[in-house]
């Protein structure tokens, strides 16, 4: 009982699809279970029972579907719109639909034809049937201890070596420049900028004292003075570094 | 028997599939198309009068010795053969609007059908019974579909004009042709 409870309570979605190949069949089957005409079709009426039907068929998710209940909607609508008697421009809204029922049901027709033909052609087999191979299982591995041993140096070779430590110096980036830079103005009221960058500098250290030399200069806690053009630069105590 | 005849049996016989009248023209390079016809005429009558349990069948532009309608049951019982397996109804709606309008795109073949087609599409050429025969003009150059000589197979048919024609059908339509000229105009 259970069991029936549970595929109750699903949506069924994948299994009810199959019972209509699209919504013109699902809207054709409507109109012929009514015996309605189909170039007269009581749009209202079978507007309401396609939407009723995709959603208890759990086809409300379909796009396909809903996009069928919408344009019935909207002829529905169009019918509704009140109209001049003596106007000719005036379409019914459902001639495109009933050209599509039509259309459809001619391709119904022919597949009714076309099953009865296979079917019958079904009934006669030519030569050269062969049943489909059983999917077998995979061969037994044959193999010998050298080839084993080979696999097993392959797999310890493909293994990655573990890293247990490397230490690499970390280059001076701008903050540890400041703080050095800070250091040296504590201790002199001036110094050669050439003091700055320290012994042997990388590239990292240089960029990185000059960045925050120029951040120090910009903030008032230094100043940078040279004399003459490619002369050392001088570098000395700002106001404010006295004052804090 | 005569030798014509022979070799027709036994090339028939010996074929996995429909075999046309040019390939069997060359058995026998002296033998006019009327002979050709006339032995196939009288197997096929041997079959049918003399109590075999194959038959003669003219498919797929081509004749075929297939066995008999009414041993089917006893022969699949037996496991000794299989049916082939039955297409979905909307395999089969997309058959027929291949057949019938080739070579067409799949946009028409959804817009008939009110459906995405590109899953079935791609099942009935995974199964041979329609290829991509062409490209089409407009945006993209869609691929067209057409029907392959295993779908004549399928049925039975021999040419694609044995298809019931479509003023033959109970239900009327104009051409689609026609409609397009019309939405044109």
């Amino acid at each position: 009982m259970t069991l029936v409870a549970a595929s109750a309570d699903e949506p069924a979605f994948v299994v009810r699809l199959a019972e209509f190949s699209g919504p013109l069949d699902l809207l054709l089957t409507l109109i012929r279970e009514q015996e309605i005409d189909i170039t007269d079709i009581p749009i209202s009426q079978i507007a309401d029972q396609f939407v009723a039907a995709i959603h208890r068929l759990g086809l409300n998710q379909a796009a396909d579907y809903l996009d069928m209940a919408a344009r019935l909607l909207r002829i529905k609508v169009q019918m509704l719109l009140p109209r001049r008697l003596e106007d000719d421009e005036w379409e019914d809204p459902r001639a495109e639909l009933v050209r599509r029922l039509l259309e459809y049901e001619q391709i119904r027709e022919i597949v009714g034809w076309l099953v009865d033909r296979a079917t019958l052609r079904a009934d006669r087999f030519a030569r050269g049937w062969a049943p489909e191979a059983p999917e077998r299982p995979a061969a037994p591995l044959v193999l010998d201890l050298p080839s084993l041993l080979r696999a097993v140096e392959d797999v310890l070779r493909g293994m990655p070596q573990p890293v247990l430590h490397r230490v690499v110096p970390r280059p001076l980036d701008v903050e540890g420049a400041t703080r050095r830079i800070e250091g040296l103005l504590a201790e002199r009221e001036r110094f050669d900028l050439r003091d700055a960058f320290g012994d042997a500098p990388t590239i990292a250290d240089v960029i990185s004292t000059l960045l925050a030399i120029l951040e120090l200069a910009r903030v008032g806690r230094l100043h940078l003075a040279q004399q003459t053009p490619f002369s050392p630069v001088d570098v000395h105590r700002g106001s404010i570094d006295q004052a804090a | 028997m005569d030798r014509l005849t022979r070799l027709l049996e036994a090339a028939l016989f010996a074929a996995a599939r429909p075999v046309t009248l040019d390939e069997l023209r060359r058995l026998d390079p002296d033998a006019a198309e009327i002979d050709l016809r006339a032995a196939l005429a009288s197997l096929r009558l041997r079959y049918d009068e003399g109590g075999h349990g194959v038959e003669l069948a003219e498919l797929a532009d081509g004749w075929q010795i297939l066995t008999r309608p009414e041993l089917a049951d006893a022969l699949a019982q037996a496991q000794l053969v299989e049916r082939p397996r039955r297409l979905s109804t909307a395999a089969m709606e997309t058959l027929a609007l291949i057949a019938y309008r080739q070579p067409v795109g799949r946009l028409e073949i959804e817009e008939v059908r009110g459906v995405a087609a590109d899953g079935v599409l791609r099942l009935l050429q995974d199964r041979g019974l329609v290829e991509v025969v062409g490209r089409g003009e407009g945006l993209g150059r869609p691929l067209l579909y057409g029907t392959t000589p295993l779908f004549l197979e399928l049925l039975g048919l021999n040419v694609l004009g044995d298809l019931p024609r479509v003023d033959e059908l109970a239900v009327a339509l104009t051409p689609p042709a026609a409609e397009n000229a019309v939405e044109g105009a």
